[in-house]
């Protein structure tokens, strides 16, 4: 690979992280469903798994197992970073969950799950 | 504020982000490179500790202590769906009827259901030698049960889903993990520090306290995924809609 493609090699997963993360501000801010705004927290989400990774990968390195791996024999990409995301997808999942049930509810009291029409104050 | 005034903001806050994140990446050491600090020391201290998952050994032993805050998150958020999808005083519970399942779903579900089962148990007991552990085992738990609703019908899942043991099992698992904690105090070491002996590199047994916490976190997973789905699962087959004309219903 030349000069210039390396160089683009090395910011291209930085960028698909960024470019996630405004997709997924675009799609809550301009949602008319509230579902919709939901997933596009998760597509946000996917943005910091994203970042994560790329910062821990380390070229040419496995998975830091070393239950088939002699220790030291091969490079091993960053363990830290995959913990943080792991428990970022689990929380992520949990917390989707949450939201919809409040969706749910939104959509049992208001008869809309629309979030523009639920600007109202009810007593 | 109008949707246009909206799109304008978000415009602005777009290329703001847009800019600071460039000049963010720029400072950030390339893709790929090989300077990782702290993953190189997290490797040899889950070798030191003999555990052959690096990642397990930096969720609940090196970073033991952040994870009881996730899987507070986790069981905060099963709490918050459960109040949320309760059954409200305006709201019937109709018992659902039984219904016909095609021969082939129901028999590849009931040979799928134990595989699953066992695949979800071996996943949280190697946790700490292999890719896995109670997170992503428990799911596949909490999925392998779910197969019964897919072989048989709702009722069948009800039967071996007594809602009420898998919320005591949700919150014995988070009491788990605490106990654990606390027993490396007891044990005159820090809360959470891995206390246990090391064992062996690479058997079911190594990795201290390790395989305990990634039991506890499996049960309490297990366990609130199956409480999550069942307020789900009540609310699409069980719960009716109020009347529209109930007093609390019907914004317009």
């Amino acid at each position: 690979m030349n000069a210039i493609g390396e160089n683009a090699m090395g910011v291209l997963p930085y960028a698909v992280a960024g470019w996630l993360f405004l997709m997924g501000c675009y799609g809550l801010a301009t949602s008319r469903n509230l579902i919709h705004a939901v997933g596009c927290l998760a597509v946000c989400q996917a943005s910091t798994y994203v970042l994560l990774l790329a910062i821990g990968y380390r070229r040419g390195g496995t998975a830091p197992v070393f239950s088939d791996v002699t220790p030291g024999s091969r490079p091993v990409v960053d363990p830290v970073v995959q913990a943080l995301v792991l428990t970022d997808i689990v929380i992520g999942a949990t917390v989707t969950a949450l939201l919809l049930s409040l969706v749910i509810q939104i959509a049992k009291r208001h008869r809309t799950v629309d979030p523009d029409e639920l600007s109202e104050l009810r007593g | 504020m109008s949707r246009r005034v909206r799109a304008w903001v978000l415009v602005l806050g777009g290329l703001g982000f847009a800019a600071l994140f460039a000049a963010a990446c720029a400072g950030l050491p390339h893709f790929g490179g090989d300077l990782h600090p702290y993953g190189d020391r997290a490797v040899r201290a889950a070798l030191l500790r003999h555990t052959a998952n690096a990642v397990a050994s930096v969720n609940f032993d090196q970073r033991a202590f952040d994870t009881l805050g996730e899987e507070s998150i986790l069981f905060g958020a099963v709490l918050g769906t459960v109040v949320l999808l309760r059954q409200t005083r305006d709201e019937n519970r109709r018992p659902p009827a039984p219904a016909p399942v095609a021969a082939p779903v129901r028999r590849y579900a009931r040979l799928a259901l134990p595989v699953t089962l066992l695949i979800g148990l071996y996943i949280v007991a190697h946790g700490q030698l292999s890719p896995g552990g109670g997170f992503q085992g428990g799911v596949v738990v909490a999925t392998a049960l779910h197969l019964l609703y897919i072989a048989v019908d709702y009722r069948a899942l009800e039967r071996i889903r007594p809602v009420g043991l898998y919320e005591v099992g949700d919150a014995a698992g988070e009491a788990a993990y605490l106990l654990v904690g606390t027993g490396a105090l007891v044990a005159g070491a820090a809360f959470l520090a891995n206390v246990l002996p090391y064992g062996t590199f690479n058997t079911l047994s190594s990795g201290g306290t390790v395989p305990v916490l990634n039991a506890a976190i499996g049960v309490e997973v297990a366990c609130g995924v199956v409480v999550l789905l069942a307020r789900f699962l009540d609310q699409a087959v069980e719960i009716e809609d109020p009347p529209a004309d109930a007093p609390e219903g019907a914004a317009k």
